[in-house]
């Protein structure tokens, strides 16, 4: 876009810059308080600085190193994509069956609406806790009904450690998760629902096109486009939070849910090693790469429809 | 081959208020193109979505070749529809678009190409096969939307205004294409449209709906030249045919039959004193627009249609003797509007 | 005609059963906050009493000892207030920024908007240790302040986003038609663009709040004390002491925290879609 700044101002040229003006500020403060923390944080993981440092000593690739060699955030690091695909798979199953339901209008459809998204709008520190209760070790609602259930053979005084067995922790934590992300993303697929233009699946109706076959072969592969920005944003909500781990298990027991934010946290803040809180944290940067790049593609793809 | 039927068909979508349909009985002749007409809210594109299947009837039978089909499911009739939005699957080629409904009716797979193809090329769009819908023009869009039609070769087309969307000229020649496509597979079509010229031209019948109901049925000259009723005389022809009401009746001419009275034979001619205000030259003929003189009519508006070639000049605001010949007059009763007996008029 | 029926029903049949067991998963932890609250102790606490009724009658001590035994009502204010001022300074950013990127920066433009909307992929647990040590610098540790200084940069990006879409729906002639009339851009884009967008704006303001209120990381990163701290971290921090966890007075935190920020959700969020699918076809 060449812009010609002569001796006399355009009608275009001023409204370029009233442009820049007007969105300057907004940019301007979005990119110190993200883009030079981000560069701080690069710059912590090479060093070996904590809270009380007094210099500043470069270590190169020490702290990757290092952490590469732990087992705990090995295993963080496990968790994070199993919690994150886990709860992914969940959701976008969930989602497409509640949306398609959701879809016709039925009487007390506003009602189903607000209860559906009651767990997204909720803050997610209160969910979590919501939940703690139900999964408690002593009171948990859950093992009240399930010993009471004759054929599962629970034993009345050894009912299932939700948040204390490390598989069934686990299991709570993808169920949280899961539980938090359905909302959002049937919101985001009832809206690409909407934009099918309803004469598509008359069309394939007349064609002789039955349930399963519209379903499949003209629905869904419609809905790709949105299904694949929701599944997108549901990862990196999921890959980089730490509320849930933090509040149902702080990790435990013994590290078996440390997701790789919260392990950062714990060894960043609550810690005080800065640098290896850091490094640990800069390991979600390659999936967050990988996720802006999908993104941009659909959203290139779906501007030239 | 086969012959659409309704029998009473009625479409009520809110109880208490007047259908959307009323109790339309039509009956196709086999490999006609017939055309329902009406402006929008006519029930016109209700009616084709209910010989569809796309909506059941409130009450009332629809027949295809001779089997009563009112509660059977769309896929189950066996018939085609071309969408006003074309609706082709956005995400598939045009190749696969053609091939769906063979798919979806478990044509065996040898079968898919050889007749994707033959529908291709009835339609000339071969070399669009691998493209997808949106690198189509809207003009081969529709191509594309009549070859997914025909490729299962049905028994009833149906077309939902599928001309609307392409701009004016586009329009012309998809007519044209319209046309010699029907000319080539004979297969019974319904036609829907707001645009009494399009109908006119392709129709070999056209039923006129106005309000749910049917007004008339017949062929494009007969509804032309024969209106059942004062809609059906004013909505066909542009502009509208001129309505005289009287103290019996409503007495009706079109413009192309008011003319300067010498032009007339004196046998034939009704003479009345036209009021002349303006005209309008379109260049093959001329509108001149006026009122009746005499003080009976209360200058009531008239138009005259005049092709270019009569070479005859008007000054505004004066009163010309023009005529209509006596066998063009129509007459309406007051209180029905349906056609009633010719009689005889003197207004001079 | 027997078949076409039937195929309705069963449908009809699947649909209900996949809307009830879906509401009930969903909401059943509300359910679960709600009747905690009312519960007294000593029902809440006896594993052999079906928990989900009342087998004692319903109480409000819980409600009474959260507003006033906790810091509770003092958590709320301070998370009202800072969501107030992060609305401001958010309005105050994104709406021009939103405007030039709808109207005035053609391709170019286009490319920052997305740029800013990927800014929202940097999450704050990767900028969370060197923020915290920015905050400390400036002082503002352990303060509601510091909050107010790093939220923008999350709201910011949405609320631009948001924004946008709703520009973009107006139609440019309109500014034109004000232009030929005397007014600048800018004054087209204040007196015109901005009040005829006010049901849009309302909506951005009722989402960033939520924003607000759901943050945790940060909260708990920036502020230690009990007295400065916000909702989200404050309650499932401080209402436990030690190993002891204070379910009914826990559970009605939450239920009261919950139900507002849901209702003002639920109220707006058509016009979010509207705005949504604007932004992300264009």
């Amino acid at each position: 876009m060449a812009i010609t700044l002569g001796s006399r101002s355009t009608p275009e040229s001023r409204a370029w810059w009233l442009g820049q003006g007007m969105f300057c500020p907004a940019m301007i403060y979005v990119l110190a308080v993200i883009g030079l923390p981000f560069a701080l944080a690069v710059v912590y993981a090479f060093s070996d600085i904590k809270v009380g440092s007094v210099g500043y000593h470069f270590v190169g690739l020490q702290n990757f190193k290092s952490i590469l060699h732990s087992a705990t955030f090995l295993r963080a690091l496990y968790d994070s994509f199993i919690f994150t695909v886990g709860s992914q798979i969940l959701v976008l199953v969930g989602s497409t069956l509640l949306a398609l339901a959701l879809e016709k209008k039925f009487r007390g459809r506003g009602l189903v609406r607000f209860l559906m998204l009651l767990p997204w709008v909720a803050p997610v520190s209160i969910g979590a806790i919501g939940w703690k209760w139900i999964l408690d070790s002593l009171y948990s609602v859950i093992n009240w009904v399930l010993v009471r259930i004759p054929i599962l053979h629970m034993d009345k005084f050894n009912p299932p450690q939700w948040l204390g067995e490390p598989t069934l922790a686990m299991a709570s934590v993808i169920l949280v998760h899961t539980w938090r992300l359905l909302p959002f993303s049937t919101v985001i697929l009832l809206a690409g629902l909407s934009a099918i233009p309803k004469e598509i699946p008359e069309a394939a109706e007349i064609d002789g096109a039955g349930f399963w076959r519209k379903m499949f072969q003209i629905n869904i592969p419609m809905l790709l486009p949105i299904l694949n920005v929701a599944l997108l944003f549901g990862i990196v909500f999921t890959f980089t939070d730490m509320t849930v781990v933090y509040i149902l298990t702080r990790g435990g027991p013994y590290d078996t849910t440390q997701v790789v934010p919260s392990l950062a946290f714990f060894t960043g803040v609550l810690g005080g090693d800065l640098s290896e809180g850091a490094a640990i944290s800069l390991f979600m940067v390659p999936i967050l790469v990988i996720v802006a790049y999908m993104m941009l593609r659909t959203a290139n793809r779906s501007e030239i429809t | 081959m086969a012959v659409v039927e309704t029998k009473g068909l009625t479409k009520v979508f809110k109880k208490g208020e007047l259908g959307a349909v009323n109790d339309v009985n039509l009956l196709t002749q086999e490999g006609e193109f017939l055309v329902f007409l009406g402006p929008s809210g006519s029930g016109k594109t209700t009616l084709l979505r209910m010989i569809a299947g796309l909506e059941t009837p409130t009450s009332g039978q629809i027949l295809i070749g001779g089997q009563d089909v009112t509660h059977l499911s769309p896929r189950e009739r066996r018939i085609a529809m071309v969408f006003q939005s074309y609706a082709l699957y956005p995400h598939l080629t045009v190749y696969k678009n053609i091939a769906f409904p063979l798919k979806a009716q478990k044509v065996p797979k040898e079968q898919h190409k050889p007749k994707v193809e033959w529908a291709a090329g009835l339609l000339g769009i071969e070399k669009l096969l691998h493209r997808k819908p949106r690198e189509l023009s809207g003009g081969e869009r529709q191509r594309v939307a009549l070859a997914r039609a025909i490729v299962r070769e049905p028994t009833v087309f149906l077309l939902d205004e599928p001309l609307s969307n392409l701009d004016a000229k586009l329009r012309t020649s998809a007519r044209e294409e319209l046309e010699e496509f029907h000319a080539r597979i004979k297969t019974t079509t319904i036609y829907v449209t707001h645009d009494q010229v399009e109908a006119m031209a392709l129709g070999d019948r056209v039923v006129v709906l106005h309000q749910g109901v049917v007004r008339q049925i017949g062929t494009p000259k007969e509804v032309y030249d024969d209106p059942a009723d004062t809609f059906v005389a004013t909505f066909l022809g542009s502009p509208p045919m001129n309505l005289i009401p009287e103290e019996r009746d409503i007495v009706g001419f079109r413009p192309e039959h008011l003319l300067p009275a010498s032009l007339i034979s004196p046998d034939q001619r009704v003479s009345m004193h036209f009021h002349f205000s303006h005209e309008e030259y379109l260049g093959a003929e001329r509108l001149l627009y006026g009122s009746l003189a005499d003080k009976r009519f209360e200058g009531k508006d008239v138009i005259s249609r005049l092709p270019s070639r009569v070479e005859a000049s008007f000054a505004p605001g004066s009163i010309v003797e023009f005529a209509v010949p006596r066998n063009e007059l129509k007459f309406f009763d007051r209180a029905t509007e349906k056609r009633s007996e010719s009689r005889v008029v003197s207004w001079q | 005609m027997a078949r076409g029926r039937a195929r309705e029903l069963l449908m009809a049949a699947c649909r209900w059963i996949v809307v009830v067991s879906f509401s009930v998963a969903l909401a059943f932890p509300f359910y679960w906050m709600f009747i905690t609250t009312f519960k007294q102790d000593a029902d809440l606490y006896n594993t052999a009493n079906n928990p989900f009724i009342f087998n004692l009658k319903p109480t409000l001590v819980h409600l009474q000892v959260l507003f006033r035994d906790t810091m509770y009502l003092r958590w709320a204010g301070n998370t009202a207030l800072v969501g107030a001022l992060v609305v401001l300074i958010t309005l105050v950013l994104s709406l021009p920024a939103a405007y030039a990127l709808a109207r005035l920066t053609g391709k170019w433009g286009e490319r920052m908007g997305i740029a800013m909307f990927l800014t929202y992929l940097v999450p704050p647990t990767l900028l969370f240790i060197p923020l915290s040590r920015v905050v400390a610098m400036l002082g503002l540790q352990d303060t509601i302040w510091s909050l107010v200084f790093v939220y923008p940069s999350f709201t910011i990006p949405f609320s631009t986003w948001l924004l946008m879409g709703f520009f973009k729906s107006i139609p440019r002639e309109l500014e034109d038609a004000a232009m030929v009339d005397g007014l600048t851009r800018f004054g087209a884009f204040v007196r015109l663009v901005v009040p005829i967008s006010i049901s849009g704006i309302l909506t951005v303001v009722i989402f960033t709040f939520t924003l607000v209120t759901q943050e945790f990381v940060y909260a708990l990163t920036f502020i230690a004390p009990e007295r400065n701290q916000m909702v989200g971290v404050g309650v499932p921090t401080f209402l436990i002491r030690g190993d002891v966890y204070f379910w009914g007075e826990l559970m009605a935190a939450c239920l009261i925290t919950s139900l507002p920020i849901a209702l003002l959700y639920n109220l707006f969020l058509d016009r979010f879609i509207a705005g949504f699918t604007v932004g992300a076809i264009k």
